[in-house]
């Protein structure tokens, strides 16, 4: 890069010149400098540390021999033009030169140190070996993604040490005549983005994306000046509240209120203007991985009387073999790699009633999947294998859908109607006469008590529901099949054998005998969702 | 209980697997169907309740803890003869079963009945009163209103539509409740060893014969 370009994207003014000096005294790193300065370009922090080095020097070192080349090790005490003042005035300034702090603060010999404003986050933290490493661990974790969004946590006690330098910077520019609200000064985070989100597109081959459903997130912690928010919680009580968890009071979200609220006065009382130089830089704490949920939708019917929907575990122990959540999605979960799903359903049946007709509408929520994209012919070919392994269940429609569709499924289970088939036994002989009648009543209101056989897990009340129609088919003495479409929420087998005369009218009260229920089906689960697909 | 159909197959009803019955076509049944209480219920029993002959009570726990509080077929009430008056469940000056109201799913506010609460008071035509109990320990959840209205109900279906209560034991007491009771074929046990004893006394030899206990 010439000198000509760098002069373009270095726009560093006269009136810069004593805040540059000053931070660069102050322990700041080069890029934490420029966002102090209000530099706007995206492409200055792109830039080595080492060449930003050489610019500011070069910035500072300007009226003098513009070939001295700094060396970015070298201390830069002995390069920069010194006005020694005899008289130690933290506010006074002679002749217009710079008051620098005392030379202990200046970078001593050979190491970089670490920036005491970003604590290393705009230094090796945002370059190629810190990208490399944390792609690596995204290699590892073995996901499928075409984009993915970057998400950083940082540690608060950065919103401090920006806001003791703000202060500082402020004052400076202030005996200039000049203004410097927070607003002006670049936000880190922001920084941090433009330079890491090139290296990890280019790492990663994908682009970053701010609607991806594939994050990785980075949180950095620095545990050794974790103590310098502290001082916030006396000077602003009210912005901390007490968690009962173990976690710290000082997130982010308090720490910027209190730096809102309290006084410049007060902050520089307890925080001091020099900021202690760090040890180290930050440490990556932690680095996640993390796909969306993905929802795969379809309909199922369960032809076994023996088969729970979800798995029947009490105390550990596995009452009833499989489930048609597992029959459903194991073979989901190892298509999609996840190692979770949340399966919901319109509604649902016991484990002893079938679901016939066009069966019923479910969703299967897979949480944090390693493939999310698949061929709509790849999940045809995954039902036709899950309908091959076993004939308790059977899947239809099955699709990805979008988690907004969900709420077709559940308004299904409170507002559609159902239809059901039952075979009946009654006490007293029956002769076809005696049930035709059934057939003839129309939008039969029942008020049923929570059935007891759900009065454990279920609030005590009493339901209205209704039966809209009835059909019935003798056939001997004693049985006869009875069709029946009902609102969502009825409770079929209560209406047969009344619950200890809980549900009034039931069926024993209609024929005037003791009725029971052999036999149940759900013929149909009548919701329009998810879209029909051809066969 | 009841014959199916040659035409149904293998089924299995209820929230839990109590029954299974198996058909073969154009054969007698291998089992017959239970009814609505035996698939879901387990019968336990106390006799001579607070110490009064014959007054057996019959408590059916339904698989997830919830209790029916009922007559046993023995009891005095449920013999030929006895025409109910009234039913209260006022049972002191202070409490009537009537008021008890629960709410939530953890089911608050419900009165908490040892295991002699007093349940309900029932007068017959004839002067006699009868007082059932609570038999276990727990919260109750509701009275059977239903037989305010109907007292027969109480002798026609005491099993099932003339039940008295539904009670709700602790969780942790779910296990011991029955600690006090006796089962199905304990209760059959004293119920014959009353009959040969009253059979003796009475010089009768019917053994089925329920007559009132009188000794």
């Amino acid at each position: 890069m010439d000198s000509r370009g760098l002069e373009v994207m270095f726009p560093l003014k006269e009136k810069d010149r004593r805040v540059v000096q000053m931070l660069l005294s102050a322990g700041c790193c080069p890029r934490c400098i420029l966002r102090f300065c209000s530099v706007g370009i995206q492409p200055t922090y792109r830039l080595s540390c080492k060449e930003l080095f050489t610019e500011l020097h070069k910035f500072l070192n300007d009226d003098e021999d513009k070939s001295k080349v700094v060396e970015y090790d070298q201390p830069p005490c002995k390069k920069i033009r010194l006005q020694d003042s005899e008289k130690n005035d933290s506010d006074s300034e002679q002749n217009g030169a710079v008051k620098l702090l005392s030379s202990g603060n200046v970078l001593p010999d050979d190491e970089v140190k670490t920036c005491t404003v970003c604590l290393g986050i705009l230094q090796d933290l945002c370059e190629t070996d810190f990208v490399k490493k944390v792609c690596a661990k995204v290699d590892s974790a073995g996901y499928h993604f075409n984009s993915l969004v970057f998400s950083v946590s940082l540690p608060p006690q950065l919103l401090v040490r920006e806001h003791a330098t703000w202060l500082l910077v402020k004052q400076e520019l202030g005996q200039q005549g000049n203004i410097l609200k927070k607003d002006d000064i670049l936000q880190l985070k922001e920084v941090y983005k433009w330079i890491t989100h090139p290296l990890l597109s280019e790492e990663l081959g994908v682009p970053v994306d701010g609607k991806s459903l594939f994050e990785l997130s980075v949180v950095f912690a620095h545990p050794e000046t974790d103590g310098d928010c502290h001082f916030l919680a006396t000077a602003c009580r009210e912005c901390f509240r007490p968690t009962k968890s173990k976690q710290s009071i000082f997130t982010r979200m308090a720490v910027v209120k209190a730096l809102e609220k309290i006084k410049d006065g007060d902050f520089l009382q307890q925080f001091p203007h020099q900021l202690e130089r760090p040890k180290s830089s930050c440490v990556i704490q932690e680095i996640q991985c993390t796909h969306d949920s993905i929802y795969v939708a379809g309909r199922y019917n369960k032809f076994s009387r023996n088969l729970p929907q979800t798995p029947w575990v009490i105390d550990g122990e596995r009452k009833m073999e499989s489930s048609v959540e597992e029959l459903i999605g194991e073979p989901l979960k190892k298509m999609f790699k996840v190692d979770s799903l949340n399966f919901s359903s319109s509604g649902r049946e016991d484990v002893d009633v079938r679901a016939l007709g066009n069966g019923r509408p479910f969703a299967i929520e897979l949480l944090n999947p390693r493939r999310a994209t698949f061929l709509q012919n790849e999940l045809k070919e995954l039902q036709q294998k899950i309908n091959s392994s076993t004939d308790k269940i059977q899947v239809r429609d099955l699709q990805i859908v979008t988690r907004e569709a969900i709420g077709h499924m559940k308004e299904g289970e409170e507002e559609k109607t159902k239809s059901y088939s039952a075979l009946i036994w009654t006490e007293k002989a029956i002769v076809k006469n005696d049930i035709d009648f059934l057939q003839d009543l129309q939008d039969l209101k029942l008020d049923q008590k929570t059935p007891l056989r759900v009065l454990h897990r279920r609030p005590l009340a009493v339901r209205t529901r209704v039966i809209h129609n009835m059909r019935v088919e003798y056939i001997d003495l004693h049985h006869f099949r009875l069709y029946l479409k009902t609102q969502a929420g009825t409770y079929v087998k209560e209406f047969v054998h009344g619950d200890f005369g809980r549900t009034q009218p039931n069926l024993g009260t209609l024929l005037n005998m003791t009725t029971d229920i052999v036999e149940l089906d759900v013929e149909s689960v009548d919701v329009d969702w998810p879209p029909k697909l051809d066969e | 209980s009841t014959t199916l159909p040659s035409s149904t197959s293998a089924l299995l009803l209820g929230d839990f697997p109590y029954f299974r019955c198996v058909m073969e076509v154009g054969e007698a049944p291998v089992q017959t169907f239970p009814s609505m209480v035996d698939r879901y219920f387990r019968r336990w029993y106390k006799t001579d309740v607070k110490g009064k002959q014959c007054e057996d009570h019959c408590i059916l726990q339904h698989s997830n803890r919830i209790c029916v509080i009922t007559l046993a077929e023995s009891h005095p009430l449920l013999q030929s003869g006895r025409k109910i008056k009234s039913i209260s469940y006022q049972i002191s000056a202070n409490c009537s079963r009537l008021q008890n109201k629960v709410s939530g799913k953890s089911k608050r506010g419900g009165q908490f009945l040892t295991e002699l609460a007093p349940l309900c008071r029932i007068l017959c035509i004839d002067g006699e009163e009868y007082t059932i109990y609570s038999c276990i320990r727990g919260r109750l959840l509701e009275v059977n209103e239903n037989i305010l209205q109907e007292p027969s109900l109480l002798q026609k279906k005491p099993s099932t539509e003339g039940y008295i209560a539904v009670v709700l034991p602790k969780f942790e007491e779910s296990k011991s409740i029955t600690q006090g009771l006796i089962n199905q074929e304990q209760y059959q046990d004293i119920i014959s060893k009353r009959h040969k004893t009253t059979a003796a006394i009475m010089g009768n030899t019917d053994p089925t014969s329920l007559s009132d206990c009188i000794l």
